[in-house]
């Protein structure tokens, strides 16, 4: 699985690296490019992400709201500022909002609960652009990091996160809009894709989602911009002729819990690095 | 290449009949909550927009059936599909391939922020081989290399094509394929002009 997954990060960063490999040299370079793929992905200094690590640090530990606290004793489900392992663990269900929660609903939620903050602003820069941060993106990019490492640990003993998965599954298959489009479009069939671009299989457990799953949120080279699954999957429904897909809604929550749980297992390496 | 679709869809349906049980098991779910969910999720949209992920009951059964479904309900679905393709008044089916070949290639439309005004394309290379010089082509579909040239140019396959274009499930239920004129994606023009790229001589198709 590893090798495969590395294969598949390599010609992505040898895309951005160079730009193309002499064939003949291939298979040296491809160890050599391992190495140097992996040591990117950690180094702070080459990978862009970790400018948003950074800054989620510090949103992490800002003191704002009506109540001027931090975010530090959020409970983002392995107990309060506990942020080791916790990303590998969501989505899951919190006692708490009796809700089954990723990881920017949660975040929302310690917002509003725990720093009393107005989150419509945090809501509207939910995906960054050019000029513009979005603080959702830093702090996802940080919260996961430290989970970076770990195994994929789909949270499915509690009823409402079955109730859940078997809602993404139903979401998943749902076709609709204009061109008739569901997830399964998509992301069922093997060694599909679209014009140039790979498909994963998305829709059984194996390493195709393991090694999706275990790599967001990602730096977008194509956006400079660390993404989130939030805005994957509102991505994805736009290029499906859905309509704008609403930001930390239980929908796509739903579908995440569907795609973490075919992906259990599988290592997480975030933030991870794509095209 | 028909023939061989065809046998695909016969397999696709006998596997069905075998599969059908796991299916059902896995979908336990109330639709009325995966209908919230979506509401949920896109019920902020504009009302035009809110039409159009309603299903109709074409989408309805391939949903449920998970693209796969059982003879009688493949068999409603290509009638109830057939009945709702437009055929050219005029009996005119070829257009102008070179418009074909824009429109092929063209992805644009139907995204919510797409501008409504402007030329939609038909997005055919994302899942087709088409034109031997592309080679940016996707493989969700089969390759329409010398489409018509293998099919000897036929008016039969002709009129085929502009149906399959139009409506995609009145010749294979549930297919992966859009439906092109029947959600008014495509155009009656935009269409023959599809044709055309698969069934003029001079298309680099048939080159
Ligand atoms: C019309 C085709 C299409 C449909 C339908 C579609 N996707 Fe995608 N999806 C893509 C493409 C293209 C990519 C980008 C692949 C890449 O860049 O490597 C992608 C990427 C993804 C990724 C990240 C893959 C990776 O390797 O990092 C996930 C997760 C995903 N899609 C889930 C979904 C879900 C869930 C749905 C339904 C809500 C969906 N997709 C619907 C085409 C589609
Ligand atoms: C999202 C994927 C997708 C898009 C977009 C798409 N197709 Fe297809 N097409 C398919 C699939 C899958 C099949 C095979 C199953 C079937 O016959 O429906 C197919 C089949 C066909 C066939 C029948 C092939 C045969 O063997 O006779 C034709 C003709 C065709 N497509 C033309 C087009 C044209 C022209 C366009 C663009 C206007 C287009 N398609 C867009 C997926 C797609």
């Amino acid at each position: 699985m590893r090798a495969s997954r590395l294969l598949s990060l390599l010609a992505v960063a040898m895309g951005i690296l160079w730009g193309g490999v002499p064939a003949a040299h291939a298979q040296d370079a491809t160890e050599k490019e391992i190495e140097r793929y992996r040591e990117m992905l950690s180094d702070p200094f080459s990978n862009p992400a970790f400018l948003f690590v950074d800054r989620g640090e510090a949103l992490w530990k800002l003191a704002r709201g009506e109540k001027n606290v931090s975010l530090e004793t959020c409970d983002l489900g392995e107990g309060p500022g506990k942020l080791e392992g916790a990303f590998a663990k969501l989505p899951r269900y919190f006692t708490d909002a009796d809700r089954v929660m990723d990881l920017e609903q949660r975040l929302l939620w310690c917002m509003e609960k725990i720093q009393a903050l107005d989150t419509r602003d945090i809501v509207k820069r939910k995906f960054g652009r050019p000029g513009v941060t979005s603080d959702m993106q830093d702090l996802v990019a940080f919260i996961a990091n430290k989970s970076s490492g770990l195994k994929i640990e789909a949270q499915q003993n509690h009823p409402k996160e079955q109730e859940m998965a078997a809602l993404g599954e139903a979401l998943f298959y749902r076709r609709g809009g204009q061109w008739d489009f569901s997830c399964a479009t998509c992301h069922e069939a093997e060694g599909q894709r679209i014009r140039l671009q790979g498909l994963p299989v998305l829709s059984k457990p194996g390493k195709a989602a393991q090694s999706t799953m275990g790599t967001w949120p990602t730096y977008r080279v194509s956006q400079s911009q660390v993404r989130t699954m939030q805005h994957r999957l509102w991505d994805c429904y736009w290029q499906m002729r859905w309509p704008d897909a609403a930001y930390g809604s239980d929908g796509i929550t739903a579908l995440t819990v569907y795609l973490q749980k075919n992906a259990n297992g599988g290592e997480i390496q975030v933030p991870s690095i794509k095209r | 290449m028909r023939t061989l679709i065809h046998s695909a869809a016969a397999a696709l349906f006998a596997v069905a009949a075998f599969t059908l049980p796991a299916v059902a098991q896995s979908a336990k779910v109330d639709p009325a909550v995966v209908e919230k969910a979506v509401t949920g999720m896109f019920g902020h949209a504009p009302a035009a927009w809110q039409e159009k992920i309603v299903q109709d009951e074409t989408q309805k059964a391939c949903s449920l059936h998970r693209n796969a479904p059982p003879a009688d309900v493949a068999k409603a679905i290509s009638a109830r599909e057939e009945k709702n393709v437009v055929l050219p008044a005029d009996g005119k089916f070829l257009g102008d391939w070179k418009s074909g070949e824009k429109i092929a290639q063209s992805g644009y439309g139907g995204r919510h922020t797409d501008d409504p005004k402007r030329e939609v394309g038909g997005n055919c290379y994302a899942c087709h081989q088409l034109s031997k010089k592309e080679l940016s082509f996707g493989t969700m579909g089969p390759s329409l290399v010398e489409y018509g040239k293998i099919r000897k140019y036929k008016d039969e396959d002709v009129k085929a094509a502009f149906i399959k274009i139009y409506n995609a499930q009145a010749v294979f239920p549930c297919s992966n394929m859009p439906r092109l004129g029947h959600s008014k994606h495509l155009n009656e023009q935009q269409i023959k002009d599809l044709v055309a790229l698969l069934f003029d001589p001079e298309s680099p198709v048939n080159k």
